[in-house]
């Protein structure tokens, strides 16, 4: 996807930029809100993560003028304020969510899928590996013609395996991706929701594979041939 | 809360007491002054015609020869009957010899044997007014002095002087009830600027710093000014704190969010566990120490609130509606099922941003504690007279003891070891029911497979 980040401070902007590229966003940055105003008029992009404090101004004039020049990006609104005081204000202002600073990336993730899927959608969604079409923003798996509608960690299994087929992955890594940090969970919980997505795949030409002492990958079941 | 100034009487009663005294003395004082008059008036008008009638007798009076003879005209007596029914007495002595009339008369005589004067007796029982006249004559070459003195009973005068009285009193009473109704009128509109300037002030918004403009009434003016110099102070002040508060979750928040966004990134490219390890820490550590952070700033600004509720219509299931939509995403990636059981609606009069604070903070307890793939449930139901807001959840219930303590600041439960949290919660929740007149109850389901905590407003 692509986002366009608008961010003054650089230490939280390149951490941000960092995260989102792990995950294979392509995103720009904007430092303020001219250059904001730069890049969401020469660029589409599938979402705007919006800081209300910046330099030349408040973000909220730029959610206003984004508005009024009816572009229709999603905007996701990154507060520093008290949970209390002005979030409504945002939402009025026509921003699609937001979420208070220090955030869990999780979360953010979760909010951006749902204001895209509520919003009818990014431009592309669909990934293919084998006979499996994934749609990480419907929270559907196809195989052939049977639609699987995953649950939310299912899915994000899912996508962590898709995001980079025939790697291994640690059951340790798989926790921090699946479960909040605040959460005590074992690494065998992982088995749980592996078992399941194996269950999904069974019959297909795709495996999860268990390689001893090291995880988990997903790759293609050789052909016959 | 508000302190309620020790009060020094009413103004009001104040200046209605002193108009109505003034009012009574003024009264009074007419009353005597009319009472006075009338009896002058009564009293010269009797004396005039007493003094007619004894100067007719004494000119009547000549010498014939050695005798003194008095020829008493008719009229000299029956004008004195045109006043009034009272009886007439008069008596006639020449050099202090009875001559007619009645004898035992009393008479007061002058020295220098002219002139006249009145005055005021007993004769026969009853009070008298007479007049003595005096001329002097030449008897057998000597100088004899004739005094003539006519007397009149005072019922007559006395019933004027009655009647008059009478009238005197009612007007008197007339002029004070009157002034009395005026003097209440006058402290009213006297006072009612002072009560719209109250009226205005209070009945305004808790973060309307407007001026008062007026228009008021020039002695208002200085009272008026200071109350606007201080107003704009105060809306200085609070500005000031909420840029600060601002400000300062900014300055602690987003430097927290770039460590935790550099945390999660390191956790992505870090394979030793033991780094792993710290890493996942730091960001508990960095989790726990915003969400206090947020709860104390979010409880302070609870206690702000609940002190000038902002109150309106408000739509409770709407709001549960708005709520469990925007945590809907944070409940799925748990896979928890979040279900909102909404009966139509439910308005009632209360601070919105209080209310939804407070269900967010049941909320979100409940997802924070909720083990995975579960079911939370919200419900707004109206039972009479009160609206229930219910969250169950099924994570096994409060601890059957102790859970009166878990509305107490930063108290936790049993089973929060491991979940970030300051304990705040549901304090905030509870202070919010109060304020508002509800209660906050904490229950468990009846087979005791969760929790179910209820806000209640009445």
């Amino acid at each position: 996807m692509r986002f366009l980040l608008v961010e003054d401070n650089e230490g939280l902007a390149g951490a941000v930029l960092d995260r989102l590229r792990l995950d294979g966003h392509v995103v720009d940055h904007a430092a303020d809100i001219s250059a904001a105003d730069h890049f969401a008029s020469t660029a589409d992009y599938d979402l705007i993560l919006l800081d209300i404090m910046l330099p030349d101004g408040d973000g909220r004039n730029f959610l206003k003028a984004h508005r009024a020049r009816q572009n229709e990006t999603p905007v996701i609104v990154l507060t520093a304020r008290s949970e209390v005081s002005d979030r409504v204000g945002v939402l009025d202002l026509g921003a699609d969510d937001y979420i208070t600073k220090p955030f869990d990336f999780s979360e953010l993730e979760a909010r951006c899928r749902a204001v895209l899927r509520r919003r009818g959608g990014a431009s592309s969604n669909a990934q293919r590996f084998g006979s499996l079409v994934f749609d990480a923003l419907a929270g559907t798996l196809r195989i052939g013609e049977e639609v699987i509608t995953l649950r939310n960690r299912e899915l994000r299994l899912l996508e962590v395996f898709m995001s980079a087929p025939d790697r291994i992955f640690s059951k340790s890594k798989l926790v921090d991706r699946l479960f909040s940090y605040d959460e005590d969970v074992s690494e065998n919980a992982i088995e749980v929701y592996v078992g399941r997505l194996r269950k999904h795949l069974a019959g297909t030409d795709v495996e999860i594979a268990t390689v001893r002492g090291l995880g988990y990958r997903m790759s293609l079941i050789p052909g016959p041939s | 809360m508000t302190e309620i100034p020790q009060s020094s009487g009413s103004l009001s009663r104040r200046l209605t007491l002193q108009l109505m005294s003034g009012a009574a003395i003024l009264a009074t004082m007419l009353y005597f002054v009319v009472l006075n008059v009338a009896r002058d008036l009564a009293e010269t008008s009797q004396d005039n015609i007493l003094f007619a009638s004894a100067t007719a007798i004494l000119e009547a009076t000549s010498v014939q020869g050695e005798e003194v003879e008095v020829d008493i005209p008719y009229g000299a007596l029956s004008m004195l009957g045109n006043v009034s029914d009272d009886r007439v007495f008069y008596r006639i002595s020449v050099a202090d010899t009875f001559l007619t009339g009645y004898r035992d008369l009393p008479q007061d005589p002058q020295e220098n044997g002219a002139g006249s004067r009145y005055f005021t007796d007993t004769y026969k029982g009853e009070s008298v007014r007479a007049i003595t006249v005096m001329r002097r004559i030449s008897l057998n070459a000597q100088a004899a002095d004739v005094a003539v003195t006519v007397a009149q009973t005072r019922t007559g005068q006395m019933a004027t002087v009655a009647r008059m009285s009478q009238v005197a009193l009612i007007s008197g009473a007339g002029f004070f009830t009157v002034a009395a109704v005026l003097a209440v009128l006058t402290a009213r509109s006297a006072i009612r600027p002072l009560n719209r300037l109250a009226g205005s002030v209070s009945r305004r918004g808790p973060k309307d710093m407007r001026p008062v403009i007026g228009p008021v009434p020039s002695e208002m003016v200085p009272l008026v000014t200071s109350l606007n110099r201080f107003m704009a102070r105060l809306k200085t002040s609070l500005t000031r704190s909420e840029d600060f508060i601002a400000e300062a979750a900014h300055r602690v928040r987003t430097p927290l969010a770039t460590v935790r966004t550099q945390a999660e990134v390191l956790l992505r490219r870090v394979d030793r566990e033991e780094n792993r390890h710290s890493l996942r820490e730091m960001i508990r550590a960095i989790d726990e120490s915003s969400r206090a952070a947020g709860q104390l700033l979010d409880h302070a600004m609870v206690t702000y609130r609940t002190d000038h509720l902002e109150r309106e219509r408000i739509d409770l299931a709407e709001l549960v509606r708005e709520l469990v939509a925007r945590l809907q995403p944070v409940a799925e990636l748990k896979d928890l099922t979040l279900v909102a059981d909404l009966e139509g609606d439910a308005w009632l009069h209360g601070d919105a941003i209080l209310i939804q604070n407070a269900v967010r903070n049941i909320l979100d307890n409940a997802i924070k504690y909720s083990p995975r793939e579960r079911k939370i449930t919200v419900s707004v139901k109206r039972d009479g007279e009160s609206i229930n807001l219910q969250v169950t959840d099924e994570a096994g219930g409060f601890p059957t003891e102790g859970s009166a303590l878990l509305t107490e600041r930063f108290a936790r439960g049993q089973n929060s070891a491991g979940t970030v949290g300051s304990g705040l919660g549901l304090t905030i929740a509870k202070e919010v029911a109060e304020a508002h007149g509800g209660s906050l109850i904490l229950n468990n389901t009846k087979d005791g497979g969760g929790a179910c905590v209820t806000l209640q407003f009445v």
